[in-house]
């Protein structure tokens, strides 16, 4: 047997099957197939967990995903320990451990409880309104005590384990939520053999048939038929059935995002099963079959273990075969609350009452009660629950006043009526309606191509639901394609029925009382708070809300918003529809981040990109930077160097021997075409038409801002064929800039754009040694500086492979970038390396890169400009075509801001202690003995120590700076202000003599 | 996600694809640097943000990669219609009330 309250023959679990799990250390048997809830509940456990704010004792008031309290950790292992999950969707499995949330030291005695009797302090806004004073308390003592105090449960500390997986499908009907509404729009759908997905968030289908034992199709028991009609769909080739699975969002056109818990509720789940499956759908047609969640009965401690909604009890007696007390009491304003008490009593529980707040209702139910011998009170309230870890009893009082009288109970089931699952259709831009006779918000005006059915559309009866579902089912496949239906409609042979109920508090938790009479359980918001919400100022649902935290738990105020709403409209003196309801958001229910991130994690979070000779450099024991997505050798340390170390001595042997720089990253463009010469004229600042073939030279591209945009060097290999280099960086939106003036400003042009990045390994071999090293491996290209000058291409053969070779340098040295396809990069590149270690070259990285271009005061598009930089700012403009009347930019360049003295400009900056090397960044200013705030000049924008200028070097942008040569300016910093020199940008070799040294 | 259908294509494919590259019908002089500076102000700088309709260029970025005109609405943030690069902006849109 497992768990004394465990009724012989009620409900469908096998006995046999017998799980073992632990509660706060405690062990229990349950049965395969209970949720963690169930199982609890067998064994007479009520009490939980503690609320957020108040730490009042908590137990189980729904069966369902609209949980509020029953919230607990899972824990597996050490990483696998997941906090905040509803007991009552926790699937029951051997060995489960889980434990209570929100309580220190226990359950039963928690020190956090002392919010309950100072609950004044606590009341609506108290955010806003207890922490103000004194100011300097907040950061000192208020945040972190708050930050302490709340939230609920822990989160785990060690990275996920469990891997989730993720998957795109299309279909023609997606049908969400699988009670007799789903199945049987499902089944009318499927029988035109369309494509359909059918989605429930429980791990059997049947939705409200798992505890409505009056439903009798097709000759069945509800639940029995629900089972083989799910049996006959899934067998069938054009349906997909999905258990376990929430739909959480809908989002623009039809397309539904699905979690599927794949393994939570397997005892030793295999490495070979995903913890979740991530499905987003693409439907033709929706069919929303989401059901109606039942509300509770706002009255004083209505949250005392024990109180749960009737419905829930009803799921718990007839679907696992547990009475969840022994003498239990009823509150009710509508229908369904009987039948919860009509199936207990059956079973053999007491029902020591059932109170009615309406007046003299009737009908078969109240008969059927009655027969059963259960007193029935009408137009009474329950005005208040005694006990504290348990409800002990439940005060009845006339609902207009009178005399009370307290009956003694261990359980009160409760019914306010039910309210319609429209949050995925209102998630979907629907726009829901409020029907005054019935008081519910239903689907009414349409958003997107999908329809309601049941119960979340307000429809009553299962014979109705039948009818619609299936109507809707076979028009939503028809709508998305279908031609023929050859099934027939499931026929409805008995059914309950029940609607109305009511809204806001009952009496005994009116305006007039201070009683704690929850509206949502999970935020401790109480019929008071919204009221106090109002009486401060909130006129408006959504202020209300954002003031109380109503519905703004986890659960999203599936039972609490409508009594919100109601109590908010009522103390507003206005009608609900006028106050509003608040937006309902995806997720519907908390969704994992494993399930959203999926594989997209660690190395899969982002491509890495790597060059050709990445294994060379990492045999060579070269330390990485990322640039972009790309990772490139930073410096290449020897034994005992560190980077700076390391970095003196590539730059020494680059101006002494040579050094070999792989130069991959840049981005490449082959323009082709007649008009290819045109468009550069159009693109760049340069002139172009008049560049022979075999010639190179640096370009520079703006924004039609007249900004800085990109650079790069660009080599004409034939008339209409120019290769174009960009920064590594630049490289795609360099791209997307050309080919947008080409589509869409100049389409008369005849040119092809194409990206070579990755076509070409480039080697950079530069130094006095460059010449010797590439020569002996060269054919078809004569490399005499007469035959191949300083900015000049040629294509032929290195090492027997096709290069584009490149006579041109961003060291200052002569220099070459050797182009091969990028199959044979590493090859090449050994090659080179052999041919260098005959002349003393060094392999060198992205950081010495930067600083031998410092030496030379070359600028890097990004580092030295940002944005806001004209070629004059930069001094370049000798690069631009003084001549031409039309290119990108060339308007912008002349705006009155961007030709206006007195604009940041670049320039050198030399620290008089050459030691000192400045840091980029730092600001700059005219006058150190300035108050503060000084007037900045400008700052720093690349900054080295360089070992051949033996000093350090800096380039910098200063407002004016060119007319500054030779003066005296001021970085300040915190430890003192640092003088520097203005001087020219380049540090080395003044002359250039050494490009063809 | 928004289903987008290229115009050159002719598929309608998801969102995902392609990149927004800001308002369209916005030409570029043919004589720029003869513009004045207002002119130039209105070219480059000055934007509709309508709630509504709007007339803008989308890039199936990763598709055919192809520029084109796309008519949204701001509110829905339904696609009305899109069409090539080029073509006139359209007189008439479908399914929407003057």
């Amino acid at each position: 047997m497992s768990g004394a309250f465990r009724i012989p023959r009620a409900g469908r679990l096998s006995q046999a099957k017998t799980a073992r799990f632990s509660f706060d250390g405690q062990s229990y048997a349950g049965i395969e197939g209970d949720t963690l809830a169930s199982a609890l509940l067998a064994n007479g456990v009520h009490l939980v967990g503690r609320s957020f704010k108040y730490h009042r004792p908590r137990g189980f008031l729904s069966a369902g995903a609209e949980e509020p309290n029953a919230l607990v950790q899972i824990v597996r292992d050490e990483a696998r320990k997941t906090p905040n999950v509803r007991a009552t969707v926790q699937e029951l499995y051997d060995g489960l451990a889980a434990n209570s949330q929100n309580r220190w030291p226990s359950l039963s005695f928690d020190v956090g409880a002392v919010n309950d009797i100072a609950s004044p302090m606590f009341s609506a806004g108290f955010y806003y309104k207890t922490f103000m004073w004194p100011k300097a308390a907040w950061k000192s003592l208020y945040e972190p005590k708050i930050r302490e105090a709340a939230g609920l449960g822990v989160s785990p500390d060690k990275p996920d384990p469990d891997h989730y997986s993720s998957r795109y499908a299309h279909c023609d009907v997606l049908v969400l939520g699988g009670g007799a509404a789903g199945i049987a729009a499902a089944l009318a759908a499927a029988e035109t053999g369309v494509r359909v997905i059918l989605a429930d968030e429980q791990a059997e289908f049947g939705g409200s048939l798992r505890f409505e034992t009056g439903a009798k199709i097709d000759g069945q028991n509800g639940f029995v038929w629900a089972q083989a009609a799910i049996a006959k769909l899934a067998a069938m080739g054009n349906v997909r059935v999905l258990s376990r699975t929430t739909a959480f969002g809908y989002y623009a056109q039809n397309f539904v995002g699905l979690v599927e818990r794949v393994s939570d509720h397997l005892k030793a789940p295999g490495h070979d099963l995903p913890r979740e499956r991530l499905w987003q759908v693409r439907a033709k047609r929706v069919v929303l079959a989401s059901g109606a969640i039942e509300r509770h009965m706002v009255f004083a401690n209505n949250d005392r273990p024990g109180i749960m909604l009737a419905g829930a009890a009803r799921t718990f007696l007839n679907h696992y075969g547990v009475a969840v007390g022994r003498n239990v009491g009823v509150y009710t304003a509508n229908d369904s609350a009987y039948a919860a008490a009509i199936d207990l009593k059956k079973a053999g529980v007491n029902i020591a009452a059932i109170v009615d707040l309406r007046d003299n209702p009737t009908g078969p139910v109240i008969d059927e009660a009655r027969a059963l011998g259960i007193e029935v009170n009408f137009g009474r309230a329950v005005i208040r629950a005694g006990g504290k870890l348990r409800v002990s009893s439940m005060t009845v009082q006339p609902k207009n006043g009178g005399g009370e009288r307290t009956i003694p109970v261990d359980a009160i089931l409760m019914s306010a009526g039910w309210t319609p699952s429209v949050h995925l259709f209102s998630q979907s831009r629907g726009k829901v309606a409020f029907n005054d006779e019935t008081k519910r918000f239903v689907p009414g005006t349409y958003a997107q191509d999908c329809v309601s059915v049941g119960a979340c559309n307000g429809t009553d009866g299962l014979s109705a639901t039948m009818d619609e579902a299936y109507a809707a089912g076979d028009q939503a496949a028809k709508d998305a394609g279908a031609k023929t239906a050859k099934g027939t409609k499931p026929k409805v042979d008995a059914s309950e029925s029940w609607s109305r109920g009511m809204l806001g508090a009952a009496p005994g938790a009116g305006p007039d009382t201070t009683v704690k009479a929850f509206v949502d359980f999970q935020n401790d918001v109480t019929a008071k708070d919204i009221r106090q919400a109002v009486h401060e100022g909130m006129r408006s649902i959504e202020h209300v809300k954002r003031f109380t935290t109503n519905g703004m738990a986890t659960d999203q105020g599936k039972t609490s918003n409508m009594h919100g709403l109601a109590i908010a409209a009522e103390t507003l003196g206005k009608p609900i529809p006028e106050v509003g309801l608040t937006t309902f958001r995806a997720p519907y229910t908390p969704v994992t981040f494993g399930a959203i991130v999926s594989h997209a994690r660690g190395p899969l979070f982002d491509p890495t990109r790597k060059t050709a000779t990445h294994p060379w450099a990492e045999a060579q024991g070269a330390v990485f930077e990322d640039v972009g997505q790309w990772k490139r050798a930073w410096y290449f340390p020897k034994a005992g160097e560190d980077m700076h170390a390391a970095v003196d001595r590539e730059c020494v042997a680059v101006r002494t021997t040579a050094g070999l720089f792989d130069a991959s990253t840049l981005g490449k463009i082959e323009v082709v075409g007649p008009d290819a010469a045109k468009f550069m004229e159009l693109l760049y600042t340069n002139p172009w038409e008049k560049l022979e073939p075999g010639r190179c030279r640096y370009g520079i591209m703006l924004r039609e801002d007249g900004f800085i945009y990109d650079d790069g060097v660009v080599g004409r290999l034939a008339p209409d064929r120019f290769h174009v280099t960009t920064t590594t960086g630049g490289a795609p939106r360099v791209m997307n800039h050309m080919e947008d003036y080409l589509q869409t400003e100049f389409p008369h042009l005849n040119v092809w754009l194409t990206s070579i990045t990755e076509q070409w390994a480039v080697i950079a071999v530069q130094g006095p040694k460059s010449r010797d090293i590439i020569a002996p491996l060269v054919e078809g290209i004569d490399m005499s500086d007469e035959a191949l000058p300083h900015m000049s291409v040629r294509e032929g053969k290195i090492c027997g492979v096709p290069t584009r070779l490149f006579r041109m340098s961003f060291t200052g040295e002569r220099g070459f970038e050797v182009n091969v396809p990028a199959d044979y990069g590493q090859a090449v590149w050994e090659a080179l390396w052999a041919e260098g270690q005959k002349h003393g070259a060094t392999a060198y990285g992205t950081e010495s890169m930067h600083v031998l271009r410092a030496e030379k005061g070359y600028i890097i598009v990004g580092q030295d400009t940002d944005g806001t930089v004209t070629p004059n700012d930069a001094g370049l403009d000798w690069a631009v075509g003084k001549k031409k009347t039309d290119f990108v930019g060339i308007r912008g360049m002349a705006r009155p801001d961007l030709v206006a003295k007195g604009r940041k400009q670049l320039v050198g900056l030399k620290t008089k202690d050459p030691k000192v090397v400045l840091e980029e960044g730092a600001q700059i200013v005219a006058d150190p003995k300035q108050a503060i705030p000084m007037k900045m000049i400008g700052h720093v924008t690349s900054s080295y120590w360089s070992q051949n200028c033996g000093r350090s070097i800096a380039l910098a942008l200063v407002a004016g700076g060119r007319d500054r040569m030779g003066d005296t300016l001021y970085v300040p910093m915190p430890n003192g202000v640092i003088e520097v020199e203005v001087t020219s940008m380049v540090f080395f070799d003044e002359t250039g003599g050494r490009l063809n040294g | 996600m928004l289903l987008i259908r290229c115009p050159y294509c002719e598929e309608e494919r998801p969102e995902l694809e392609f990149r927004n590259a800001g308002e369209a019908h916005i030409a570029r002089s043919a004589n720029i640097a003869g513009e004045s500076d207002d002119d130039f102000e209105k070219f480059f700088f000055i934007r509709s943000n309508p709630k509504g309709i709007i007339y803008e260029r989308w890039r199936h970025m990763h598709g055919c990669a192809r520029f084109f005109n796309a008519v949204r609405d701001t509110v829905t943030d339904k696609f009305v219609m899109t069409y090539k690069a080029g073509e006139p902006k359209p007189a008439k849109l479908p399914g929407v009330a003057k």
